[in-house]
């Protein structure tokens, strides 16, 4: 009897957490999504050389137009939609029950957080402007760094 | 079916961002498209123009123009208009204002540009930011943003902008007005006459082209 009890709670326990699991990850493939969009437009507007996106705006321009806006050739949107689309997949395949996929979750949003951090450090104290798109990106990478932290790939580990 | 569910997701996601990344690519670059992207002329007296439109057009619109002036923004973007419908010709001369901070910088930074076949471009630009720009302490900054902004050697366009052979050009559009009688801008001159100040605005520059059109093919 006792045997079954433990059982029955363990199931429940595994149900709980994994439907937790569905929760945070489809919220952080949500997010992703969103981050997705915005850096595919970017990267198609730096591509085709458009400049009404920032229209009226001094600072986006003094950002999307620095130097640190593209790494060589590749522009620095274009990387992060390839980060996106990676938090993306791999949110999808960790909300199915893939295991490796939450840590490689984990490993890519903490990444994109880094670069985060470099990107605000630049617009603040080297341009002194900010882009609002930057900051919306930003805004995003810090929810899912949020869920990271606050999330089941923490639950996971500590089991 | 549930194994391959997150395959399909990801697969969908990521057709569904390259599929829309290049109709919007597609659309903005044919927005953006030719004639807009043209080398300067070289005329017979050695100077260059910038011009838009066929060589052979029956209407040349020649302005002489200054980027920190209000008018001027204000018909940059119906002349643009006006040369695509009727398919005019249309030179852009430099003709910056003493009384405007900025607006011999910008002409230097309109050449520099040209140097990079990005003239046109960069000309839009300017007019359309004109109020951001004109009232900032740092033009120059921006001015090399924008530069950016449409993908140029930034580094290069610097240079240039400093360089003599683009203050020469400027200077040399400014001599060719003042020689010719232009004081104000814009100036505009239709098939080498004088638009009468009064009419180089947005509401009556249409009629003027309209009748040199008819003037210069009257049996259509």
């Amino acid at each position: 009897m006792k045997f079954f009890r433990e059982r029955e709670a363990t199931v429940r326990s595994t149900m709980s957490r994994s439907h937790t699991q569905t929760i945070f990850y489809s919220a952080a493939a949500l997010i992703s999504l969103l981050g997705l969009a915005e850096a595919t437009y970017l990267t198609v507007i730096f591509l085709s050389g458009e400049t009404a996106v920032c229209g009226g705006s001094a600072d986006c321009f003094r950002v999307l137009g620095s130097s640190y806006a593209k790494i060589g050739n590749i522009p620095v949107s274009g990387l992060g939609a390839l980060a996106y689309f990676s938090a993306f997949s791999f949110a999808t395949f960790a909300g199915f029950g893939y295991a490796r996929a939450q840590k490689f979750f984990a490993w890519t949003v903490t990444a994109m957080f880094c670069m985060t951090l470099w990107l605000l450090f630049v617009q603040a104290f080297r341009l002194h402007a900010f882009c609002r798109y930057c900051l919306f990106s930003a805004a995003l990478v810090f929810l899912l760094t949020g869920l990271v932290v606050a999330g089941p790939v923490t639950e996971t580990q500590k089991n | 079916m549930k194994r391959y569910l997150p395959f399909i997701i990801v697969a969908l996601v990521a057709l569904l961002a390259i599929g829309s990344g290049a109709l919007l690519y597609h659309s903005k670059r044919s927005a953006n498209a030719a004639p807009k992207i043209s080398k300067p002329e070289t005329e017979t007296s050695g100077e260059s123009v910038h011009s838009l439109g066929p060589a052979d057009a029956a209407v040349t619109l020649e302005e002489f123009g200054d980027f920190q002036c209000p008018p001027c923004g204000k018909l940059s973007g119906p002349i643009n208009q006006l040369q695509k419908k009727h398919n005019l010709r249309v030179i852009y001369r430099e003709f910056p204002l003493p009384v405007h901070a900025h607006a011999k910088e910008a002409a230097f930074a309109a050449e520099a540009a040209g140097r990079q076949g990005r003239f046109w471009q960069m000309h839009d630009l300017l007019y359309r930011e004109q109020a951001v720009w004109s009232q900032s302490t740092d033009a120059r900054a921006l001015f090399n943003a924008y530069a950016g902004m449409l993908q140029l050697d930034v580094g290069r366009f610097r240079q240039d902008m400093e360089s003599s052979e683009v203050q020469q050009q400027v200077e040399l559009d400014q001599r060719r007005g003042a020689v010719i009688g232009v004081k104000t801008t814009p100036t505009i001159f239709v098939n080498n006459e004088a638009v009468p100040p009064k009419q180089a605005n947005p509401d009556e520059l249409p009629a003027v082209i309209e009748a040199a059109v008819k003037k210069a093919r009257p049996s259509s």
